[in-house]
């Protein structure tokens, strides 16, 4: 449940990244992902293909697979620890006319208690002797909640996502982007398992949890800049900078820094640091002052007060042909990223104490991508 | 059509036809560095796809990572 409202934003990476005047080569992935931190584990497989026709058509599919295992601090202080499996099949199709790329996504995702389907287009467009390049989107995504357990309750969730994009080469070895996203939901956006906190001076831990609400509609904005520099020893320096706002009081920064080096023929290393901060919603307390204390009400951590930190390591090591004649080359990647997430104002309830008071709580993570690719 | 109107839209498409004609100073020749697969953000587009989908799950923000655009002209 907890990637429930996920499915709709990583839809829409999956879609080919809108490259014009030039198609995605023709390749395949198979991935095996591993996110571990906070109780929670989440592994599972990804499949991605790619195919051109004629120069002028591509088409891709990817095939995801999310096995979750979680005990996270919110499962083990007001539900019970859980498994379940979230399957998603995306397509996407291309087309390149002169200097004008156009495509389009579908992908649908399905979990015991929540289904999501997307639908976007892109199009994009080199510009001024193609140092530039100009993309512009849509997507559309339509989801159902359920709960397990309620065979009656079913919610529905619509999604719109407005996106421009723009990539301007500025010298021999510099490079620079600017994307915007808007993102506006309408529906049942809580997680119909989570509680929040309020004081209850009745019960003997001084404090009782009720169903959070949340607002049925939410918007957002975020606007990143990129850079990306060559080095003149072949080596590649990039930096990203991230501003968020939304309609519920959240406001974000992230800045990521990565260098990427090769090394001989076969070896590519990558080194990446990223920090992320951001401010809590307007209706997110950790521990309200009574029961029904306002009309809206959030004890979700990922709407806290926060920051996060991920170092990564990477390794692509290109295989030899092997003697196959159909494909171009291959690589064999591994990539590890460690993770450590700090709350402000979220607490660790399981730790006890004066209500109110208990430790801060935080926790780290790895996750693991180790994956095969292949040109052909 | 009024008279502002049409000469402001005859400086927009003068403006526009100028800008069609622009000299690019970067030269197609000197973009070797851009076509360098170290220099592209999306390499890998399958494990790009899925930090992102570990931020969107971890963090309040979402949008704008970048998944999208991109695209240096260096064909």
């Amino acid at each position: 449940m907890r990637s429930f409202a996920l499915t709709f934003l990583f839809a829409l990476g999956l879609a080919t990244p809108v490259r014009a005047a030039v198609l995605p080569d023709d390749r395949a992935d198979v991935l095996y992902h591993r996110y571990a931190g906070g109780g929670v584990t989440i592994d599972g497989p990804s499949l991605l293909v790619r195919k051109k026709f004629a120069e002028k058509y591509s088409v891709s599919a990817n095939y995801y697979v999310d096995m979750v295992s979680s005990a996270s601090i919110d499962v083990v202080t007001t539900a019970s620890p859980y498994k379940e499996t979230r399957n998603q099949a995306s397509i996407g199709a291309d087309v390149l006319n002169g200097r004008t790329q156009y495509t389009v996504a579908f992908s649908n995702s399905d979990e015991n208690d929540y289904t999501a389907s997307t639908a976007g287009i892109d199009v994009s467009q080199d510009l001024f002797g193609d140092l530039t390049n100009l993309s512009f989107g849509y997507s559309r995504g339509w989801d159902e909640v359920r709960k397990r357990g309620d065979a009656e309750f079913s919610e529905p969730v619509d999604r719109s996502s407005y996106r421009i994009a723009l990539t301007q080469i500025l010298t021999p070895a510099l490079m620079v982007g600017f994307n915007w996203e808007l993102v506006s939901d309408e529906g049942y956006l809580n997680n119909p398992y989570r509680s929040v906190r309020y004081l209850d001076p009745d019960s003997a831990s001084g404090y009782a949890y009720q169903p959070e609400v949340y607002p049925r509609t939410r918007t957002s904005n975020a606007l990143a800049v990129n850079a990306r520099y060559f080095l003149p020893y072949r080596a590649a320096v990039h930096g990203n900078y991230r501003y968020f706002t939304d309609t519920w009081g959240v406001d974000a920064n992230t800045v990521k820094l990565g260098y990427t080096h090769p090394w001989g023929e076969q070896w590519t290393f990558e080194l990446t640091y990223r920090w992320y901060g951001q401010s809590s919603a307007d209706f997110y307390s950790d521990l309200f002052p009574r029961r029904d204390a306002q009309n809206f009400m959030g004890r979700d951590k990922e709407l806290s007060t926060f920051s996060s930190q991920m170092v990564g390591l990477g390794a692509t090591y290109a295989l030899p042909s092997f003697g196959v004649p159909f494909l171009r080359r291959s690589t064999v990647n591994l990539f590890y990223d460690r993770f450590r997430f700090d709350y402000d104002d979220f607490r660790d309830v399981t730790a006890g104490g004066t209500p109110g008071e208990e430790p801060l709580y935080g926790f780290d993570a790895d996750v693991l991508r180790l994956f095969i690719s292949g040109w052909f | 059509m009024d008279r502002k109107r049409a000469v402001a839209v005859t400086v927009l498409l003068a403006a526009l036809a100028g800008c069609s004609s622009v000299e690019p100073w970067v030269k197609p020749y000197e973009r070797q560095n851009f076509a360098d697969p170290i220099m592209a953000g999306d390499r890998d587009p399958v494990a790009v796809a899925y930090l992102n989908h570990v931020f969107e799950a971890r963090e309040g923000a979402r949008g704008a990572l970048g998944s999208h655009g991109g695209g240096c002209g260096c064909n």
